[in-house]
């Protein structure tokens, strides 16, 4: 299982870089697409139905509407500068690629294996779920009941964003 | 923004009502299986979109759409935070997001407390936001660049 988790990240990152560098923005979109299904697969893998549902759904619209928007704007990516400031991008690239990576080792290092580590915290939340919040579905006792507040963070963030929408794309004061 | 073809519009008229029904079926039975308020709302406002992209937006009211979702949004929001509320007043302990109704038999529909309530709460928010988004570019794009 593990190496198809590593072949499905690796076409992601490919999808990420190949939505970077296209010059046309719907392939760049559905390039993009691939990001987000890969996710789906490897959510799906990793026995996580609830966030694969959710991925699925959002991935799905998210894409509709830009596709929506670039075939009613224009499909043509502005040119960027090229000459000596990326190769001072590339080299930071790499330098920051290798940082990242050396911590990353070094913190996973210290870790005990990948699903095998059952936590204090976890377990209060785990074993007795079902019974202290009364929900079939671990997942959302959880969400709802012990972790209300990260819920209403999330509510509160959508209600930002389109407040945010609505103030930018306003018609009146257009006018 | 125009319609599609025949074909799409009559495919749309078959499906539309199916996808919004499981939409409803995934908040209601968020507690039992997979799913939730987050991914039944996407659902919901995705046949409204699926809707709206199919038949066109000329014989709708836009402002009128922006403006009912928009209220739907905001009240789904103040009831979330009215139920969190009630939980600290009739509680008893003074805790917020407290369950205070009765967790009944797991398993059952009608079980768990308050947590359907707050699916439902914000499936609705979820449904109206995203609808609302689109609902903004749509007029950006027909009112203001004409």
């Amino acid at each position: 299982m593990e190496i198809l988790l590593i072949v499905i990240l690796v076409l992601m990152i490919g999808g990420a870089i190949f939505s970077l560098e296209a010059r046309d923005l719907l392939s760049a979109v559905i390039a993009y697409g691939i990001v987000g299904f890969g996710l789906v697969i490897c959510f799906l893998l990793l026995q996580a139905p609830d966030l694969a549902l959710v991925q699925i759904v959002v991935e799905t619209i998210t894409l509709i509407i830009m596709i929506a928007v670039i075939l009613n704007s224009t499909r043509e990516d502005v040119k960027t500068r090229g000459g000596i400031r990326s190769v001072f991008f590339v080299i930071f690239a790499f330098i920051f690629a290798g940082l990242f990576l050396y911590f990353f080792n070094r913190v996973t290092g210290t870790l005990s294996d990948f699903g095998e580590h059952v936590m204090r915290m976890s377990e209060a939340y785990v074993l007795p779920g079902a019974e202290k919040t009364g929900s079939a579905n671990l997942v959302t006792g959880v969400i709802f009941d012990f972790r209300g507040y990260d819920t209403l963070g999330e509510a509160t963030i959508l209600f930002t964003a389109v407040i945010g929408v609505l103030t930018v794309l306003r018609v009146k004061g257009r006018k | 923004m125009k319609g599609m073809t025949v074909i799409v519009k009559k495919v749309t008229e078959l499906m539309c009502g199916v996808i919004f029904l499981y939409g409803i079926y995934i908040i209601i039975h968020g507690h039992l299986t997979p799913g939730g308020g987050f991914a039944g709302g996407v659902i919901i406002a995705g046949s409204f979109i699926l809707l709206i992209l199919s038949f066109g937006s000329d014989f709708l009211a836009l402002k009128k759409e922006e403006t009912g979702s928009s209220l739907i949004e905001s009240s789904a929001i103040l009831t979330f935070l009215i139920i969190a509320v009630l939980g600290m007043i009739i509680g008893g302990t003074g805790v917020f997001f407290k369950n205070f109704l009765p967790g009944g038999t797991i398993g059952k529909l009608i079980s768990a407390g308050v947590i359907p309530l707050y699916n439902i709460a914000i499936g609705m928010e979820v449904a109206a936001a995203i609808l609302t988004i689109f609902l903004a570019l749509l007029i950006y794009k027909d009112e203001v660049l004409k």
